[in-house]
């Protein structure tokens, strides 16, 4: 691998900097090269999907491989981009974009309840799931052990429902209030 | 503390959950810390930054990468009064000190077959003589090897005595730790089964101190493994056992989590520690960047291999201990005598997934979070 940060130049530092509007400082912007070039280990200029699973604390997260389709492929200024909302630097707004755009799978600016029914499988894994009676007689609950239900339920309350489409405000009007914490360390030498 | 809380499920699940304490106990976990409380919102199902956060912070940097990353030491050349003395320890490095270990080490296997192959096919039947004759010209080999490195070993503490039930363990930081140790006293080592002439020295010359090998990729490998060494440790007559618990090579400053294998045999463990000291050359081999061979040239074109070998007090299984504590225990040992920091990280995942059974814990804990919340008014 040799002297990483000599094959960054300053004039490619700062036109990360701006494509990641400012997330980051420029030693933080060296460091995560020197990630990126640890973790693309064939040096194709991108780190695939395999060089991410074989992180065994990513590999065990269950939004891995929703976070894999946003991540395949990315050079490393897409890859800074990418990790920008999780600067202590980011806005609350870009905090929540990211999130609406994990929800968004097919990226057309609307998540339907299909979108947030697979997060919610995602994060319970089979542990919320109609064949689940032992759950039952133990939490004594006959009635909302599907995660559709749960989803229904709690979108009927807040004043949606099944049919409704979320668009990006919608999701800052849910979230904004909530005190949103996103926020990563970038390791400096 | 049991092993692991899958307990209860069929035994013979992934290998590597059983090898090693709940991985659970050691991980930052920012989504357990906030104990989420109230009734359940959209809000709250919706908010998905925990989990995202656990995703990029492991993207960012990671305690098992951190395992296996090369420190070579900073380069030093970069002005015009050092640039040329850097230039003449090259020239030093690679073309004298070269061809003089390689006329050393040459010499040494000259010696060493023409020795070691009368000695192995003429006295089959003296047994005993046979065994202490190659012993310690696998000793002098390693010696050999050692000079050809220019290495400088301090070993601290007791040698090791020849006794049965007693095994050692090391922390591995390159195959060559295997030499450094022999060159002092005979040991069987267990090893991974290299290709190449690696592998063609494994099967002849290693086989007369009794190594045992085994294949990673082999599922079923273990069991064979486990009762050679059950069998071997029972010997009165053979080579101490050497065991690198980590069961992979790691940089030499951080230790990864410990095999259970060695610590269930019933002997007692006599750990050692091992420290290269970097200034000289880094000694880690990473075999995914490099083979055997450039490691060993490495090795031979650098100034000096310079480490301490510490051999420290002999430790038993205490009556309230399972064998994971027990390894844990020694682990924490060595690393405390080698500089080490410790990671909760199987070696083995280097070549391969984490079981589900992780994400699954996860998955788990928020589903009865979100089912509790749901019943609350």
């Amino acid at each position: 691998m040799g002297n990483t940060s000599s094959m960054l130049t300053q004039y490619d530092i700062e036109e990360v900097q701006q494509h990641c509007n400012n997330a980051f400082s420029q030693q933080e912007i060296v460091s995560l090269y020197e990630r990126f070039c640890q973790l693309d280990r064939n040096g194709g200029g991108f780190v695939s999907g395999e060089e991410f699973l074989s992180v065994p604390e990513f590999a065990v997260n269950p939004l891995s491989q929703r976070l894999l389709r946003m991540l395949d492929g990315l050079n490393f200024k897409e890859f800074v981009a990418f990790l920008s909302a999780f600067s202590p630097r980011a806005t609350v707004q870009q905090k929540i974009e990211f999130i609406f755009k994990v929800y968004d799978s097919d990226g057309n600016g609307k998540v339907i309840f299909n979108d947030m029914l697979d997060v919610l499988h995602d994060l319970t894994g089979q542990f919320i799931s109609e064949q689940q009676r032992e759950v039952d007689l133990i939490l004594e609950m006959p009635l909302f052990t599907d995660c559709k239900q749960v989803l229904t339920k709690v979108l009927e309350e807040a004043g949606y429902n099944k049919e409704s489409l979320l668009v990006m405000s919608d999701f800052v009007k849910i979230l904004g209030s909530s005190g949103l914490k996103m926020e990563v360390e970038v390791p400096v030498d | 503390m049991s092993s692991g809380k899958g307990g209860e499920l069929i035994p013979s699940s992934s290998e590597l959950d059983l090898d090693r304490p709940n991985i659970e106990d050691y991980l930052p976990s920012g989504s357990s810390i906030h104990e989420p409380v109230g009734k359940l919102r959209l809000c709250n199902l919706l908010d998905i930054s925990p989990t995202l956060t656990e995703a990029a912070g492991a993207i960012v940097d990671d305690s098992f990468t951190r395992c296996f990353k090369s420190n070579p030491p900073e380069p030093w050349n970069w002005n015009v009064y050092l640039f040329p003395l850097w230039w003449c320890g090259v020239v030093i490095r690679y073309l004298i000190l070269f061809p003089v270990r390689v006329i050393v080490l040459t010499v040494g296997w000259i010696i060493f077959l023409s020795c070691f192959i009368p000695v192995h096919l003429l006295l089959k039947e003296h047994d005993k003589l046979q065994k202490n004759m190659e012993r310690a010209l696998v000793e002098l080999i390693c010696s050999f090897f050692v000079a050809s490195w220019t290495g400088v070993i301090n070993y601290h503490g007791p040698r090791p005595s020849m006794r049965p039930k007693q095994v050692f363990v090391a922390n591995h930081t390159s195959t060559i730790d295997f030499i450094i140790l022999e060159q002092m006293s005979s040991f069987a080592v267990i090893m991974q089964k290299h290709p190449g002439w690696v592998g063609l020295l494994q099967s002849t010359i290693l086989e007369s101190v009794g190594c045992i090998w085994f294949n990673r990729s082999e599922a079923k490998d273990r069991e064979t493994v486990t009762k050679k060494l059950r069998e071997h440790s029972q010997g009165v007559d053979n080579n101490p056992l050497l065991i690198f618990p980590e069961g992979t090579c790691v940089n030499n400053q951080y230790s990864v989590m410990f095999k259970k294998g060695a610590f269930e045999l019933g002997c007692t463990i006599c750990p050692i520690a091992i420290k290269y000291n970097k200034i000289f050359v880094d000694a880690f081999w990473n075999s995914r960047k490099q083979s055997f061979t450039m490691h060993l040239l490495q090795l031979m074109t650098s100034w000096a291999v310079v480490c301490d070998v510490w051999y420290l007090e002999p430790q038993n299984l205490r009556p309230d201990e399972t064998p994971i504590e027990f390894a844990e225990r020694v682990r924490d040992i060595i690393s405390v005598r080698a500089g080490l920091k410790k990671v909760p990280w199987d070696g083995y995942l280097k070549y391969s997934r984490p079981s589900s059974k992780h994400r699954e814990r996860k998955q788990q804990s928020f589903a009865e979070s979100v089912l509790r919340r749901l019943e609350e008014k």
